[in-house]
């Protein structure tokens, strides 16, 4: 009996302990950002490194490129002026959130969609990119749009962490969902026939299907997916001032020239609707 | 976190219990072949003995993600169709029974030599020996590190998540992806991995002590 | 075939040596901290002092059963509530060595108690102190028994370093995804590659275990 009580007392203080390392700190969110990182002539961001377009690493220089990289560094040209300089931190999908509360970065640019939900735990932007989701099937298939899929036995593929697969619960509810780790990932299960279509948003699907030549795209789009920058509760100045600058690349035309720079060449891809 | 545990629970569950599926698959699968490559491993055959040092080298040194990825994503391509599920559990199997032929195998090499051949001189045939008088011993030695790897298994059951096998982890990282309670969802799971691992390593330390 | 020709190209293959190189900077380091802590450890274990013993015993007994993926996580994410910021790099060999030290505990706690305690009472009849007799008669046996076990921890450590691709740590499989990022199409020559390498470094290891044991035993 007494060993027991002494077990139990020694569970409650480990207990205890994986309670304080998991709590999440507040301080990070009561600084400043805005103030912090214009002192320091800096802005750190979250980005992503494995997503083609996006952003990338490039192998060969060890650089981070896409179009989230490259609309990263004009926002802080605006908001910090000319020399302004920014640091890439690669975060993944289960990543991001915490370095964001941890204050390892300041905000997230990484394919992350807009939802009620998320807003609950980061405040986000106004949206810098509007993609649509769709669906990428082998050539000749039956699958047409997403209502095609809305049958028992159907299986969709997507990526784990990106906000399409919880859309595809709403549009074809009877399908079965698989979530991978990776584009390549869900790309080559769609080969190996773990599924009928793979749906992410529509950018990624048509540089997928130019590498996969027996692959198309097909039923447009069926949602929006508006990309939103995160930053952490309680920012709100350092907020405003990310939307003023997204406002300020937008009017001289920057944004538009970013987007004929990554999705210009982008087969089947109409980047001219999503000019701004 | 408890209002987490309220509104997710249920996938949760759904988690916990694939988890527990796949896991007791692999543990009985992976002791029956592991204990079989371990005899071959120390056959007086040749052939035999380099097959069994093949195949635990093999599975031994790749990674299980590796192994599981091959079952989920190249044997569907020329041979017959998987699930995630199946191709974790396949790949977990084989996985795990490399290094359960390794530690059976040092158990046996553990026993001393001189009694397999009193065994021998007493007119048991090999098998007989092994049987009853070398693996009885050997498994006597072997379960504190069998008991390493049954949990080493249980916790790489997660290598599942990484082919939508709708086990624990892969649960976990949906809920965080969705919440951002991330670290919250974390701890929860991690919770509910102790619930398999913990009484399995006490009845490991139960079972060491009784044969002892 | 065309794709496993593009997909080893010299500047991709070199991206993923770059990779094995952190994975074996950081398999070492864990390999040898986690191998003295958890020798002691596993002392104190086998020791039995009062409490000592059975609060490190409880605590080894968290950590062990605990996916190695939470605890990198928690080591990363965690640490900074209480004041400690690590890097990418000392965070994962952290939190490597963590673990993997409670499995080792476990391995010599084990190893010591196969060997006869009649061996120990031997010794100490002799006139030999109790750590003389552990350090001179009954570790020396009990590392030679429980050498296959810490071998394949180790390899598992190894590849245990690849979880740590969740905290972005630059090593082999992370650097695999981005090269296989670049066109889907490359993610099974990379596989096999992956396959291939960490064969090779593993192998060595148990390799060079075999090789100790023979000149030690």
């Amino acid at each position: 009996m007494k060993k027991f009580s002494r077990l139990i007392s020694l569970g409650a203080i480990c207990l205890l302990t994986l309670l304080t390392l998991s709590g999440c700190s507040s301080s990070v969110s009561k600084k400043d950002v805005l103030t912090a990182d214009q002192q320091s002539n800096r802005i750190t961001w979250g980005v992503k490194a494995d997503t083609r377009l996006f952003g990338l690493e490039n192998i060969r220089t060890g650089k981070l490129e896409g179009f989230e990289i490259d609309l990263a560094k004009a926002m802080t040209k605006k908001i910090l002026g000319p020399d302004g300089k920014c640091t890439f931190v690669p975060v993944t999908s289960g990543t991001r959130v915490p370095l964001l509360k941890n204050g390892n970065i300041d905000a997230i640019m990484a394919t992350m969609t807009i939802t009620p939900e998320r807003a609950k735990q980061v405040d986000f932007t106004h949206s810098y990119f509007d993609a649509g989701q769709s669906l990428l099937v082998k050539k000749g298939s039956p699958i047409k749009n997403i209502s095609d899929l809305n049958k028992p036995g159907k299986v969709i593929l997507g990526v784990a962490g990106s906000n399409s697969v919880k859309n595809v619960a709403k549009y074809a509810p009877k399908a079965r969902v698989l979530q991978l780790s990776d584009y390549a990932q869900a790309m080559t299960a769609l080969k190996s026939k773990q599924g009928n279509a793979l749906t992410t948003d529509n950018g990624i699907l048509y540089g997928m299907a130019a590498e996969n030549p027996g692959y198309e795209v097909v039923g447009g789009n069926f949602t929006k997916e508006p990309y939103g920058i995160a930053v952490n509760k309680n920012q709100d100045r350092f907020r405003k001032k990310l939307n003023w600058a997204l406002e300020q690349v937008e009017k001289d035309g920057t944004y538009n020239r970013l987007l004929v720079k990554w999705f210009g060449n982008v087969k089947g891809f109409n980047y001219q609707e999503m000019k701004r | 976190m408890l209002s987490l545990i309220a509104s997710q629970w249920h996938p949760l569950l759904i988690g916990l219990w694939n988890t527990i599926l796949c896991s007791l698959i692999a543990l009985v699968g992976s002791l029956i072949i592991g204990t079989l490559f371990a005899l071959l491993e120390i056959s007086q055959h040749k052939v035999v003995s380099i097959i069994g040092h093949v195949y635990v080298e093999v599975f031994r040194n790749i990674p299980l993600l590796v192994i599981t990825m091959a079952f989920f994503l190249i044997i569907p391509m020329y041979i017959v169709k998987i699930n995630g599920f199946t191709a974790g559990t396949i790949g977990l199997t084989l996985y795990t029974s490399a290094f359960i032929a390794e530690t059976v195998r040092a158990g046996i090499n553990s026993i001393d030599h001189g009694q397999l051949e009193g065994a021998l001189a007493n007119g048991l045939t090999y098998n007989q020996a092994m049987r009853y008088i070398i693996l009885p011993q050997a498994f006597k030695v072997v379960i504190p590190p069998l008991g390493n790897q049954f949990i080493n298994l249980v916790k790489n059951s997660s290598v599942l998540a990484f082919v939508a096998g709708f086990d624990l982890m892969y649960q976990g990282n949906l809920i965080a992806n969705d919440t951002l309670a991330t670290i919250p969802t974390y701890f929860i799971v991690g919770i509910m991995y102790l619930i398999i691992t913990l009484p399995l390593s006490y009845y490991m330390r139960y079972l060491e002590k009784k044969l002892a | 075939m065309q794709n496993f020709i593009d997909a080893y190209s010299w500047i991709n293959i070199r991206f993923l040596l770059q990779g094995l190189w952190i994975t074996i900077e950081v398999s070492v380091i864990s390999i040898i901290l986690s191998f003295i802590l958890g020798t002691i450890l596993g002392i104190i274990r086998y020791a039995k002092i009062k409490y000592l013993s059975a609060i490190i015993g409880f605590i080894i007994d968290i950590i062990r059963n605990l996916p190695l993926l939470l605890i990198i996580f928690f080591t990363y994410f965690g640490l900074p509530n209480i004041g400690i910021k690590p890097e990418i790099i000392p965070a994962a060999i952290m939190a490597l060595s963590i673990f993997e030290s409670s499995m080792v505990a476990e391995i010599v706690r084990s190893g010591i108690n196969s060997i006869d305690y009649g061996q120990t009472e031997g010794a100490l009849a002799n006139g030999l102190t109790r750590w003389q007799a552990l350090r001179i008669i009954v570790l020396p046996q009990a590392i030679k028994n429980m050498m296959p076990a810490l071998v394949s921890q180790f390899i598992s450590l190894v590849k245990d370093t690849s979880l740590a691709t969740i905290i972005v740590l630059p090593e082999l499989m992370y650097h695999a995804q981005i090269i296989y990022g670049q066109n889907t199409n490359y993610i099974i020559p990379m596989f096999v590659a992956l396959a291939v390498l960490y064969f090779i470094v593993c192998y060595s290891l148990s390799l060079f275990a075999n090789y100790l044991h023979k000149h030690i035993a």
